[in-house]
């Protein structure tokens, strides 16, 4: 079971139920294949450093998640069939990689925490 | 002709600049994962045109100027970084 990271980039043509509905669908082809979703982020629409299909935005989303080496071969199909996705890339994470990710989770749920205790 | 040379004279002295030892920043601070993920802190390794600086100017060890190829060339395919542009700082 390695620990995989993978970030895609979905058009921003969408709406948000349809943009969900497209992240809902890659987590259920995860779980199904025995995959442990360890962490999801939505980075929202971010603009593009240069345009991919004629569009200047899209929308981010990250899955970090502990998978088989095989699992990984049908994600990138699927990601390849479906046609809202417009780019994706999948990350082996080594030792220090998973180290930084464990830190940068804790950072973003300790300043969440803080953000409930101000308002 | 050596006499026309020791002629000029400079207005201000050639300063020869001071030799500042370089570093490896990530060896220094204990880094040990750059993340592809952060552009605002890949951007210290690209000139203008968004290129890779070339470890003589950044001081980078082989290790970790690998690991920020890598890292860079991952943030280009994933449109947070340009693979070319100008006066991008």
């Amino acid at each position: 079971m390695n620990h995989y990271e993978t970030v895609f980039i979905l058009t921003p043509v969408l709406s948000d139920v349809q943009m969900k509905e497209a992240v809902d669908k890659f987590k259920t082809i995860l779980t199904e294949q025995g995959a442990v979703i360890v962490n999801e982020e939505n980075w929202g629409l971010r603009k593009l450093a240069y345009p991919i299909q004629k569009k200047t935005t899209g929308f981010y989303n990250l899955l970090e998640f502990d998978a088989d080496p095989s699992v990984i071969a049908k994600l990138e199909i699927q990601f390849r069939r479906d046609e809202r996705v417009i780019r994706f890339l999948t990350f082996r994470m080594d030792k220090f990689a998973a180290e930084y990710a464990a830190k940068r989770r804790s950072v973003k749920s300790s300043n969440k925490v803080e953000e409930v205790k101000e308002n | 002709m050596a006499q026309a040379q020791s002629e000029i004279r400079y207005l201000t002295p050639p300063s020869v600049d001071i030799k500042k030892k370089k570093y490896c920043r990530f060896k220094k601070n204990g880094i040990k994962y750059i993340d592809y993920k952060d552009p605002e802190f890949l951007k210290k390794f690209l000139n203008e045109q968004g290129k890779i600086l070339p470890r003589r100017i950044t001081g980078t060890s082989l290790k970790f100027q690998r690991r920020i190829a890598q890292a860079v060339k991952r943030a280009r395919h994933l449109a947070l970084l340009p693979y070319v542009t100008d006066l991008m700082k």
